[in-house]
């Protein structure tokens, strides 16, 4: 298990340097002189001059990477080029709110999606079936932002049931936080537990297809604990493959379920800094973001191999 | 992407004898029964009422884009601010906005807006991921491994915070937007089209195209290529969906298309303002969204269920 975590982190180094490069590369891609470009509308030479400065754009391309990722292993993201605030302060600030709504989001999905998924894989071509497969189908292929406005329209604003915006602290108070979280969570979870219910519902069926559950049940186990016991260890493997993919579009999700909800974490920054063309911010955010997925992939991988023997061994 | 491999690039000093060539019949490629390929494919597709129902809600959806002159009632930027924020009515079936315009109009012209939109962002990915995945896949070793690893890198980003990353670099507007988008969907394409060619690659009629000197631009073209044609049409229509929802989201943030013009999503984007006022400004676009994505991805599943070798166990 040591051996193949090592493995592993020794396989992320090389993915991590590409995307410090892909990230750094942002400044290069900026059209024109970057510092004439980021600078705004009628800028003056000594803006200009800052802004150039703040970059380190005279250094060659080589230095000023060595120089972005010397601070980046620091834990130093820049500064905003507008308000020169610590990039990694910002971020530190509002990551609570993202991380609130990304796990909660996840955590739905899986309420979600593990019963509809079992009940569809063991009812196949039933009517129940037929309505979990058009559910996700459904599920997939609306956009978060309208599902959102759907439920502040219905539990927000008819019923009144639930805040429409804002954020309370968990700190604060746990129930408030959870309150303003649900309509959030949902929406941005949606998607996910459509996904993860269409790959439950297929792996499980490809497991209690198999031999092995068939001596299972003529050997006069219950279906339940076929199902739970056999079928379910088996099947989780690609699922939880799923869950990782999901994590990296959550965090990119957030963004827009974060804005509609008026939630005050890392999707409203980036938003600012890109409307703003404020790099520093872009960059910091998805370095940032990749490393989390990038670490959660790690972990996945090494849940993978828990679950299945067989790639422990290879 | 011209052959740059060196010592198998040959001209192609004399007529290649696999030209024409489609396969050997029934008795290798072909199921027993000798029906064939494109044959079966029709068959099953026929028999996929929801793919077929799909397919009907495209064309049908292509036919809007194209006739939207002759079908929209109005014109879409047509502003009539004492008609503002109207429900549903005869004249307007679909309602009026903040400004007065005909929902349903605007509606109709956005589909060539989100078709367009994500048909550019498929074609750039299929641009920037299949000629790559070609060469990993073909030729293996260190092409493979550099390639590997930077589609690794590229998707270890979240795929719309990467969007909104090179939006900000490049600035904000639908062609930049598109840009990002299929900066996205390209490494998905890659991947696949890596492992299709992978498969093939061993195959004995690869063996004997290259062992009579064909070059290898040329069996890249001519036989790799239709071999690993079916994932991609598949993958193209369920890209095709999820395009059309990156486009969304993105408008929506203010970042794709600008005003007047409308797409679905950026019309949503707008009408959350009013969502006490005038709910219907809101699902109306939303639905739009919801019916196209719904059929490229029905599509898509159904073109993957009818292009496989063996039908599926366990139903769709």
């Amino acid at each position: 298990m040591l051996y193949l975590f090592l493995r592993r982190l020794l396989f992320v180094v090389p993915i991590l340097f590409l995307v410090s490069i892909l990230v750094f590369s942002f400044v290069l891609l900026i059209p024109g002189d970057p510092a004439v470009t980021l600078a705004g509308d009628n800028p003056t030479p000594e803006q200009i001059a800052q802004i150039r400065d703040k970059l380190g754009l005279d250094d060659p391309i080589i230095v000023q990477y060595g120089h972005w990722v010397d601070d980046l292993v620091h834990g130093d993201l820049g500064d905003s080029l507008f308000t020169g605030r610590s990039v990694w302060k910002s971020i530190k600030e509002r990551l609570p709110v993202t991380i609130s709504l990304a796990s909660l989001s996840l955590l739905f999905a899986l309420i979600i999606a593990v019963p509809a998924g079992i009940i569809a894989a063991t009812n196949r071509g039933r009517w129940i079936d037929s309505l979990t497969t058009v559910g996700a189908s459904l599920g997939l292929a609306m956009p978060s932002f309208w599902l959102g406005l759907i439920l502040v329209l219905v539990f927000g604003l008819k019923l009144g049931w639930l805040p429409a915006t804002g954020f309370v602290p968990i700190s604060e108070s746990p129930w408030q936080w959870l309150k303003h979280l649900v309509l959030p969570a949902l929406t941005l979870g949606a998607a996910a537990a459509a996904e993860t219910t269409r790959q439950l519902r297929a792996s499980l069926s490809d497991v209690l297809d198999q031999d092995y559950v068939r001596t299972a049940r003529a050997k006069g186990l219950g279906w339940r604990s076929v199902v739970f016991k056999h079928g379910m260890k088996n099947a989780a493997i690609p699922v939880i493959t799923v869950i990782g993919f999901q994590v990296a579009f959550l965090l990119g999700g957030s963004v827009i379920v974060e804005q509609l909800f008026a939630l005050p974490g890392l999707g409203g920054l980036a938003i600012r800094a890109v409307l703003d063309r404020d790099v520093p911010i872009i960059q910091g955010i998805v370095m940032f973001a990749a490393t989390i997925v990038i670490a959660i992939n790690l972990i996945v991988d090494m849940l993978y191999g828990f679950l299945n023997p067989k790639v422990r061994s290879s | 992407m011209s052959g740059s491999d060196g010592s198998f690039d040959r001209e192609m000093d004399f007529q290649d004898p696999w030209t024409g060539f489609t396969g050997w019949g029934d008795t290798a490629a072909d199921d027993v029964t000798g029906e064939s390929a494109a044959r079966r494919f029709v068959r099953r597709f026929a028999g996929h009422r929801v793919a077929v129902l799909a397919l009907v809600l495209i064309v049908l959806l292509i036919l809007v884009a194209i006739f939207a002159p002759t079908i929209a009632p109005f014109d879409p930027n047509k502003q009539s601010l004492a008609n503002h924020l109207k429900g549903p009515s005869s004249t307007h079936w679909l309602g009026t906005d903040e400004l007065g315009r005909d929902v349903l109009s605007r509606i109709v012209y956005g589909s060539r807006v989100s078709l367009t939109a994500a048909l550019q962002a498929v074609v750039i990915a299929v641009l920037l991921g299949v000629p790559p995945g070609l060469l990993a896949g073909f030729f293996g070793s260190w092409i493979d491994v550099i390639i590997s690893r930077l589609t690794d890198a590229v998707m270890s980003f979240p795929p719309l915070l990467l969007a909104i990353g090179i939006v900000g670099v490049f600035g904000a507007g639908l062609r930049n937007a598109m840009l990002a988008v299929g900066i996205i969907f390209a490494p998905r394409f890659l991947r696949l089209t890596r492992s299709a060619v992978l498969s093939v690659r061993q195959e004995t009629y690869i063996e004997a195209s290259r062992s009579i000197g064909t070059s290898t631009t040329r069996i890249l073209r001519t036989r790799i290529l239709p071999n690993i044609l079916s994932p991609l049409v598949v993958q193209i229509s369920l890209s095709l969906g999820f395009a059309m929802l990156a486009e969304a989201g993105l408008s929506f943030l203010g970042l794709g298309v600008q005003p007047p013009q409308a797409s679905w999503g950026a019309m949503v984007g707008r009408a959350y303002r009013y969502l006490d006022e005038a709910p219907t400004l809101v699902i109306f676009p939303g639905l739009a969204i919801v019916l196209a994505v719904l059929g490229f991805n029905l599509l898509g599943d159904g073109l993957r269920d009818s292009f496989g070798r063996e039908t599926r166990k366990g139903g769709a």
